[in-house]
């Protein structure tokens, strides 16, 4: 036993976050936690890591059979439990050696950075851990997944022992996962303690070797991965049974309501280009977007949003009428709504109010020569808040202050409200716990039930199964598949996600 | 109605506070500041202090911020002085010239940094160097005397304590807030401030309101100079010179955000009072000028400190 946390609680005030949590983690295994967002899993790993010190909590903790006392995040750091966090705290302007040894680099004569010096001791490392990457690569040209490869290796070079990961895929690609994968199971064979916390459930059963469930600030079970299928994880989280995770609908397909033809787009700044794309999506229906990350799926949606890349050539009709030119106004007008990927950046101003960022994009529907009409304002809030269930102080709640799913609905009801015939929802589970993700699969189904089409990317692919009528493939800017329902299995979208594009792919 | 929310209620309150201790303050330290003339004479000390503060609180709510304010202002001044001494013209044409000139170099700021996607900041202080050398160019580097024609909106209404020029800026007051809360163009503003990547595909055109915001701000710099130059009875090219401080002081006294997608013109208005009290307070009591700017420097950070705390919360 490397770790362990025996009678833990913590409490906010009249709040308590963890209520008598036991937990503990052996050297060489991969303990899962899960848990809705809220049950206490961010508050367990801020014990564990020393962000809430000793005596801010009864219970204690036990390092190597000994107590631990963090007076400090230091403190944990030097008894060796390093944290890597799904915000990452690389910096873009360094190197990637710079990175490993930030805050200690190798000295010459006491004060000089020895360059040289440290991308040696970088490659090595880098080396070791098979992790192939340049030293000397600046940050910024790295993807998401390899920066937390770098913060991986910058904590195993601190001679970590417990390395606690918080969601490290919710922002990487399936191909970038397997690399993740790969170096977690090499870090077991190495006797590391891995605390691994994802709401990807699918993926705990090729990783895991136990997982524990939080609830509530309690723990509910400690369960050898084999007998933690994605159903029961779900029953103790959520303390209900769930059926099914993706209920199935029947909406008859109307009219195509989004025609596009050979749309070839190119954009200078990235150097990126989509080519020959032709779909059509019809009224009550999902058409999926699937593909790796890199492989255009954003970029489509954004161009068709008017906010990415110039067209070369191809045509986009929405509802019989050409879209050209314009930007997310004229989109939204037309009746083309876009949800986004990244909500805390592009979709919601966080030090504003609920109120404020549901409305925002219907202010000319709420106002006269200029003047907002407050009372059919607060009218239309009101009823977009409750038909999504949102869970806040009410309209007036501080935005980023909400939990991730909230915020996500906040996102999708200023999107709904414009009242849209298609609507894009780009990731639009990602970092939402299992409660929220199954309300908003119903909202995806009501929507479609009351004639919108949906476009949805997702890089989970049981979700892209689960809630598309049709799914696109897209591999490098070009449509590498058509899948209908039936035929889309993970292999057969992963196949085409890694193929080489075809010439010319089949229109639907 | 202006429709305020808690919080800004207990916002105002406290300024308003602080005001009040101010007045007080001064009233036990030194006599006769508490007589109908001398807090007269605050009163028609802030009209272009208010209006400036007013446009500027807008485009501070976008992110923005605008340096030239004092330059632009002693240009607008040198206008009125030519226009009406060397050209003849009457009042209320020159008024529009002034208010027309600022609003052409605000615009310019505007669109110069909005456009060409420079920090306002640089684009602002390239302008504060650009008015300050049009109004000696203008002016021949000379005072221009007006006299009369000019003081009348200055000076207080008879049976009034204050002048026209102070009711045209509560005026100016009012409108701003309601311009800020109770209109699409407001959302706009703090939205942009707020997160300009997210007001953009919420649909809104981002460059129109900030442009929108600088061009405001040039306009009622304008009739500041006016008011300025009617406070006076003449135009200098030199007037203005750190009037954008008082005035970022000011809106920042009350609560406005350097960082944008926060701000109140209503705070503002109080933020103004604060610091034309202190001000006003400091000469009474006969503190040397040096003193004044010690004193009211500290002010400022205290003031921004007080306000960070409380939102902390």
């Amino acid at each position: 036993m490397i770790l362990s946390a025996r009678h833990l609680t913590k409490r906010f005030g009249a709040v308590t976050a963890l209520a008598d949590v036991s937990f503990d983690l052996r050297a060489g295994e991969i303990h899962a936690l899960c848990g809705e967002n809220g049950a206490g899993k961010s508050t367990l790993i801020k014990l564990l890591s020393g962000v809430h010190p000793f005596g801010s909590y009864q219970g204690e903790l036990v390092l190597d059979g000994q107590e631990a006392r963090f007076a400090s995040i230091r403190d944990a750091q030097d008894a060796g439990i390093a944290v890597i966090y799904q915000e990452l705290s690389c910096i873009d302007e360094l190197s990637v050696a710079e990175n490993l040894f930030l805050g200690r680099p190798p000295r010459r004569l006491g004060i000089f950075v020895d360059r040289p010096e440290a991308e040696r001791r970088a490659a090595a490392a880098l080396a070791r851990f098979g992790v192939g990457l340049d030293p000397a690569a600046p940050m910024r040209s790295l993807g998401i997944g390899q920066k937390q490869l770098v913060e991986i290796v910058k904590a195993l070079l601190r001679e970590s022992r417990v390395l606690i990961l918080d969601e490290p895929t919710a922002a990487l690609a399936e191909h970038e996962v397997e690399v993740l994968v790969a170096i977690l199971r090499d870090l077991r064979a190495r006797g590391i303690g891995l605390i691994y916390i994802s709401h990807r459930l699918e993926e705990l059963a090729r990783l895991a070797d136990r997982v524990t469930v939080l609830r509530d600030g309690a723990t509910v079970a400690t369960l050898p991965i084999a007998a933690a299928d994605p159903e029961t994880l779900v029953r103790h989280m959520v303390g209900r049974d769930v059926r099914d995770l993706y209920p199935r609908r029947s909406t008859p397909l109307g009219t195509p309501l989004l025609e596009v033809r050979d749309l070839a787009v190119a954009s200078g700044r990235d150097g990126l280009r989509l080519t020959d794309i032709s779909f059509d999506l019809h009224a009550g229906e999902v058409l999926g977007v699937g593909g790796l990350m890199g492989a255009g799926r954003t970029e489509l949606l954004a161009h068709l949003y008017g906010t990415w890349g110039d067209r070369i050539s191809g045509r986009v009709q929405l509802d019989g009428r050409p879209l050209h030119a314009g930007g997310p106004a004229a989109r939204l007008r037309a009746g083309l709504a876009f949800v986004t990927e990244d909500r805390r950046r592009y979709g919601l101003c966080l030090e504003q109010t609920v109120g404020f960022n549901l409305s925002l994009s219907s202010l000319g529907r709420l106002s006269h020569a200029g003047v907002l009409a407050r009372g059919a304002e607060a009218a239309r809030n009101r009823e977009w808040y409750e038909k999504l269930g949102i869970r806040a102080a009410g309209l007036a709640a501080i935005v980023g202050r909400l939990s991730g799913g909230n915020q996500q609905k906040v996102v999708l009801g200023k999107a709904l409200m414009t009242l849209p015939r298609v609507i894009m929802l780009d990731e639009p589970t990602r970092g939402i716990d299992v409660g929220a993700k199954m309300e908003l699969y119903a909202l995806v189904n009501a929507l479609t039930a009351a004639g919108c089409a949906v476009l949805l990317v997702s890089s989970e692919l049981p979700e892209l199964i689960g809630l598309s009528d049709r799914i696109l493939v897209l591999s490098r800017g070009r449509l590498t598949g058509v899948f209908e329902r039936e035929q889309a299995t993970p292999e057969a979208l992963m196949r085409a996600a890694l193929a080489a594009p075809l010439a010319r792919p089949d229109a639907a | 109605m202006l429709a305020l929310k808690r919080g800004t209620i207990a916002d105002l309150l406290v300024l308003l506070a602080v005001w009040a201790g101010l007045v007080l303050l001064f009233g036990e330290f030194s006599t006769g500041f508490l007589s109908p003339a001398t807090l007269g004479s605050v009163a028609n000390r802030i009209p272009a202090l208010l209006l400036v503060a007013t446009g500027m609180t807008l485009l501070m709510v976008t992110g923005g911020i605008d340096l030239s304010v004092g330059s632009v202002l002693g240009f607008c001044g040198t206008v009125v002085g030519v226009t009406m001494v060397d050209w003849g013209w009457s009042l209320p044409v020159a008024i529009v010239a002034s208010i027309a000139v600022g609003l052409a170099l605000g615009a310019t700021n505007g669109v110069v940094s909005v456009k060409l996607r420079l920090p306002s900041f640089i684009v602002t202080l390239g302008m504060l160097e650009i008015a300050r050398g049009l109004a000696f160019l203008a002016a021949h580097s000379r005072t221009k005397y007006i006299g009369d024609a000019v003081e009348g909106i200055g000076t207080p209404i008879a049976g009034l304590v204050v002048s026209p020029a102070f009711l045209c800026a509560v005026v100016a007051v009012v409108l701003g807030q309601g311009l800020l809360s109770l209109t699409v163009l407001g959302r706009q503003l703090v939205a942009v401030g707020a997160n300009i990547e997210a007001a953009r595909i919420s649909g809104i055109a981002v460059d129109r309101p900030r442009i929108a915001a600088h061009a405001l701000l040039g306009a009622l710099t304008g009739l500041a100079a006016v008011f300025n130059c009617s406070r006076l009875g003449s135009a200098d090219p030199n007037a203005g010179v750190g009037f954008e401080l008082s005035v970022i002081a000011a809106v920042v006294v009350g609560g406005t955000s350097l960082l944008g997608g926060r701000g109140s013109v209503a705070k503002s208005f109080l933020g103004v009072l604060i610091v034309a009290t202190l001000e006003a307070g400091l000469v009474q009591m006969g503190a040397s000028e040096p003193l004044k700017r010690v004193v009211t420097g500290i002010v400022i950070v205290v003031a921004v400190l007080a306000d960070t705390w409380r939102r902390r919360e």
